[in-house]
């Protein structure tokens, strides 16, 4: 038997987080889309359908589409708007950081995850870590096929372990 | 379902509670409400005792040893079966395969009886399908070129039974179907649809997960040729289904799965069967957790299965009327309870399923909420997934309210008017 601390509700549903989930931000189509993937996890059937622009290497438009809980939502919209400007090496580098946040490591002192640290307290939620990192592995996928020249790819979660 | 008067529910669903250890723990604080009944349900003290006393009186091989203890183990383990083959009709315990669960039991029939079929061979299925009775027919089809064939369902989540005469020829050598959707709680008319397979010389294969923990099951009656269904979706313990044919067509199959039990003779490139059923259970089985089902069966039968069905009828038709009274949720299958079994499945279109179970829980009600295995279904449905609340005999009236309740504050919570 596994015996779980207490949590409060509130520690996964920050005010941050459902700010994002009401008003999500990243949802208008851009004018051209030059990497698109599709993620899913088949344990919910939550999908991300990310499409982005880029501009030499830098993301210069986002949009997430898709249905997913409130988590899953937040942070497509937390990502949005962090990821917009960056250059795609810069994109990776933070979905690293936050997939190793939500595998229970603190976060890196150099790096700024924004409103996405409002997210922290999901990895006391293991179920719900795959929300939370939909929209960014399906990131690290539409980058690693923009990259290899290929125009879409569908990722799932499957792979995504759960904070043990 | 026939035209009498519905029996009283003779039993107290609260006083029931004290028999399930379980149901005593708190859940963040709150006194547990389980309805994920559809997904396991709870053990009473019985059947935990009888796993007890099986390993601390009796474990021992069963079938071969001649000592005291192989002989009761032996005893114990064909208890379960002849109890089986009482608790569901059936023709004779030679029909009753012991096995894992309810998917082993359609694999195995999907294996062993879909190896009698031919390519252009179809197999009808119906878009209300768990994947369980999905894939092991997908499987035989990608093996053996059979082609697969669906039953559509209504916009109200029954059969479209006027669809079916179009969907069955003499190629039609097998129909699939669950008799109790994991997802819409409807109850399809299994006994008018074996009559349908039978017409054009198809066998017809029930999955029994959902009905027959939660309503009377005739085997002989239903018409069925195979039924399938789990242990621990019955009060029992996990790890122990069955698969009840009709003999004639076990003794027409070949095993899938060779080892011990299951021999009668063994050469070095040669072997010959044992009779049915053991030909279908090579190894040593899940002793123990057959040994403690009947267990369960006593409680069931105890209560009575006529009394369990009018216990959930009533309960669901509850659970209807407050869940729609609420305005906002998007409920899922037949809204007439005599049509369905003791399980809701529903949309808030604001707030996600995982959001409703996660704040449920909080309040110590569990939930299931995803796809129920059941994808082809959501997308019929054009949902990603559902909540559901899944009845059981230990649940009352409070259990629903605690529901109905959570679900209003899973809006207040979220911002939302209610």
């Amino acid at each position: 038997m596994v015996d779980r601390p207490e949590v409060a509700l509130d520690e996964l549903y920050r005010e941050v987080v459902l700010d994002h989930h009401r008003r999500p931000r990243g949802r208008a189509p851009l004018p051209r889309v030059d990497a698109h993937a599709h993620g899913l996890n088949p344990v919910c059937g939550d999908e991300v359908r990310l499409n982005l622009a880029l501009d030499g290497d830098r993301i210069a438009g986002v949009q997430v589409q898709g249905r997913g809980c409130a988590i899953c939502t937040a942070s497509g919209s937390m990502m949005a708007e962090l990821v917009h400007g960056r250059s795609e090496a810069e994109a990776d580098a933070l979905a690293e950081a936050f997939r190793a946040v939500m595998h229970g490591q603190s976060v890196p002192p150099d790096a700024d995850l924004g409103d996405l640290e409002a997210l922290e307290g999901v990895k006391k939620f293991p179920v719900r870590v795959k929300c939370a990192l939909l929209p960014w592995v399906t990131l690290i996928d539409a980058l690693r096929a923009w990259r290899d020249g290929a125009a879409e790819t569908t990722t799932t979660t499957e792979s995504e372990e759960a904070n043990p | 379902m026939n035209a009498q008067a519905p029996p009283e529910v003779r039993f107290d669903p609260r006083r029931l509670r004290s028999r399930f250890p379980i149901l005593e723990r708190q859940v963040h604080g709150h006194r547990l409400v389980y309805l994920d009944n559809a997904a396991t349900t709870q053990k009473p003290e019985a059947v935990l005792a009888a796993l007890r006393h099986y390993y601390v009186s009796s474990n021992a091989n069963v079938h071969r040893g001649v000592h005291t203890l192989a002989e009761e183990a032996t005893a114990a383990y064909e208890a379960c079966r002849t109890r089986v083959a009482r608790f569901v009709n059936a023709p004779d315990e030679r029909g009753v395969v012991i096995l894992r669960n309810a998917t082993e039991a359609i694999n195995l029939v999907a294996r062993a009886w879909g190896a009698t079929l031919n390519a252009g061979d179809e197999v009808l299925l119906s878009e209300m399908e768990h994947h369980s009775n999905l894939v092991p027919w997908i499987l035989l089809a990608r093996e053996r070129g059979v082609v697969l064939r669906h039953l559509p369902i209504t916009d109200s989540g029954e059969l479209d039974m006027a669809a079916l005469p179009a969907m069955l020829s003499r190629r039609t050598q097998i129909v699939a179907l669950t008799a109790m959707s994991n997802v819409l709680g409807t109850i399809n008319p299994i006994a008018e649809l074996a009559e349908a397979a039978h017409r054009v010389g198809a066998v017809m294969v029930v999955d029994g997960a959902q009905s027959v923990p939660h309503m009377p099951t005739d085997f002989q009656q239903l018409g069925a040729d195979f039924l399938a269904f789990s242990g621990h979706k019955a009060y029992g313990p996990t790890g122990v289904g069955f698969l009840v044919a009709k003999p004639e067509l076990l003794e027409r199959m070949e095993p899938v799965s060779g080892g011990g039990e299951m021999i009668r003779a063994v050469h070095l490139d040669w072997a010959t069967w044992n009779d049915i059923p053991h030909k279908f259970e090579a190894g040593t089985p899940n002793i123990a957790d057959a040994a403690a089902f009947p267990a369960a069966i006593d409680l069931l039968e105890e209560l009575g299965m006529e009394a369990v069905r009018a216990h959930e009828r009533d309960l669901v038709g509850y659970a209807l009327e407050r869940l729609a009274s609420l305005g906002w949720l998007e409920l899922h299958g037949p809204l007439d309870p005599a049509r369905r079994g003791g399980l809701v499945s529903f949309v808030d279109p604001e707030v996600h399923p995982h959001d409703l179970a996660q704040v449920l829980d909080m309040r110590g009600i569990a939930i299931r909420a995803g796809h129920h295995c059941a994808q082809p279904l959501m997308r019929r449905l054009d949902v990603s997934a559902t909540a559901r609340a899944s009845l059981a005999v230990y649940n009352d009236r409070d259990d629903v309210d605690a529901l109905v309740d959570g679900l209003v504050e899973a809006r207040r919570y979220f911002g939302l008017e209610s």
